[in-house]
């Protein structure tokens, strides 16, 4: 098996089992007590509303809007990670029939695996008050695994694949 | 067992879906929109009560759907991830018997999953073990752990390969064909995923913050109604307009991406695929023509109305078909099998 394949397979698998571990983590820790929050200060912004609390709404509604920013994040780095994870093991499968040398194809694998990481990692840092830093992250991240993925589209179409 | 799960478990959340999208979603939004309009009318007429009574209605309707939601997508993972480990099954050195009980895990839990989501919306928090955990979420949470389980020792029996330890049997590699099929669905499942990719990394970064900030100035302007004012249903109007754009986008971009990884997963089975060439091509053909119409007429809804969602919801239709096609084509594939089997005793 090339390197190149390995380290799609390999860190492919290793990134889906961190994505479900902190899946589970937060589903079990996290989540329902997040969801309760965000409910409960919408309605909580519509009950001060109604009784003319118009600073207590305000209150609720910003603390609806910092839970749901964050519930959003999380859940969004929940799935890109595996998602993510997927597409690497899957192309790790076929990679050899990449029609560009093993050299080229272990740096196109590399980059997607680095954009890989780094892109949702991106994403949760803006939970964090990092923002700035983690849209950096995310948008190279991102930016890393289009790019890889747009070799390895050439790469399929190119004739002499093996 | 896991190419047939694997693809069972993936046309079952795809038949989901489809069901969900036409019977449940737009009515869902609809009656959304009505809890939330009662609740801005509560505000307005100085009523907290009313406001708890719309907002628990809304909170039963936001879990009514966004389970189903978790549920096709949980099923649709599940055996996208069963495809996977039937083609890692080569590079996995452990004995032939634990790679069975591994993959019947594998499925138990990848069929448990969607189903704990589900019952969580019917379930509630009947009896439930924990203050804010019912049972359904019991069962999906410990299906979900039964998921990394398998998938933990099946990474470590690809550690063990990778290190050159081999268990007996090896089973063999895939084989390696340049059918136009598998060529077609390789590429054109590569460069659905692409799109997917160049489409997210453009809502990202044009309309993600942008939606957040929408979304708080409708809420705002509905707490700021006078009593008896009439904007109240243009704001509710406004942040159900909200909803669906954003609902639309992210749609767009989940499923083309999915659909492009079912392409490039289902171009590995096709020798396994036991039907005529013609057959096979038309297979690919309707797939991937139904994984373009799907997010593109998603897309469309918005301005074209319930004829886009219509067109959608056929597309999704395609991809189905066309799996169904293939997933008897691995059953006629072990059916030759067992009979070359009988025939060699």
């Amino acid at each position: 098996m090339s390197r190149s394949r390995k380290i799609l397979i390999f860190g492919g698998t290793v990134l889906a089992v961190l994505g479900m571990l902190y899946g589970l983590h937060y589903a079990v820790f996290v989540e329902h007590q997040t969801l309760d929050r965000m409910s409960g200060s919408l309605a909580g912004a519509f009950a001060h509303a109604a009784e003319r609390g118009g600073d207590d709404s305000k209150d609720a509604l910003t603390a609806y809007r910092e839970t749901k920013y964050d519930y959003v994040r999380q859940v969004d780095l929940h799935s890109h990670w595996i998602g993510l994870a997927m597409l690497l093991i899957v192309l790790g499968v076929v990679f050899d029939e990449v029609a560009f040398a093993e050299r080229a194809r272990f740096a196109v694998a590399l980059a997607m695996l680095a954009g890989s990481i780094v892109f949702p990692l991106g994403v949760i840092l803006q939970t964090v008050h990092m923002a700035p830093l983690g849209s950096v992250l995310a948008i190279a991240g991102s930016a890393l695994v289009i790019a890889a993925l747009g070799a390895t589209a050439v790469g399929f179409m190119r004739e002499g694949a093996s | 067992m896991l190419i047939f799960g694997g693809m069972a478990l993936v046309a079952a959340g795809m038949l989901f879906g489809d069901i969900f999208a036409v019977f449940v979603l737009h009515q869902n939004g609809g009656q959304t929109g009505q809890a939330l309009l009662a609740a801005a009318r509560a505000v307005a007429a100085q009523d907290p009560s009313a406001v708890n009574i719309a907002f628990a209605h809304l909170g039963n309707l936001l879990e009514d759907r966004g389970t189903k939601v978790d549920a096709h997508v949980h099923m649709i993972d599940a055996g996208y991830l069963a495809l996977l480990l039937a083609l890692m099954q080569p590079y996995v050195a452990l004995a032939a018997p634990s790679k069975k009980l591994l993959a019947k895990l594998f499925l138990t839990g990848g069929l448990l999953l969607p189903l704990g989501i589900f019952l969580i919306h019917y379930v509630g928090l009947d009896y439930a073990p924990l203050p804010v955990v019912g049972w359904a979420s019991v069962l999906a949470d410990s299906a979900g752990a039964l998921l990394i389980v398998v998938l933990l020792v099946e990474g470590w029996g690809f550690w063990n390969y990778v290190r050159g330890r081999r268990a007996r049997p090896v089973e063999p590699e895939l084989p390696k064909d340049r059918t136009w099929e598998r060529r077609t669905l390789l590429s054109g499942g590569t460069v659905l995923i692409l799109m997917g990719f160049v489409f997210g990394a453009w809502y990202a970064g044009a309309n993600l913050h942008e939606h957040e900030n929408r979304e708080i100035v409708i809420l705002n302007d509905l707490l700021d109604q006078p009593a008896g004012a009439g904007g109240l249903a243009d704001s509710v109007n406004a942040y159900g307009g909200l909803q669906a754009e954003k609902a639309v986008q992210i749609a767009a971009h989940s499923h083309i991406i999915e659909f492009g990884l079912l392409a490039i997963l289902l171009s590995f089975v096709q020798p396994y695929v036991f039907l005529t060439e013609r057959w096979k091509r038309i297979w690919v053909k309707v797939l991937l023509a139904g994984s373009v119409i799907l997010p593109v007429f998603v897309l469309l809804e918005l301005k074209l109305g319930l004829l886009a969602g219509g067109i959608a919801d056929v597309g999704g239709l395609m991809v189905l078909v066309a799996l169904v096609g293939m997933l008897v084509g691995v059953v006629r594939h072990t059916g030759s099998l067992d009979a070359a089997a009988r025939g060699a005793r």
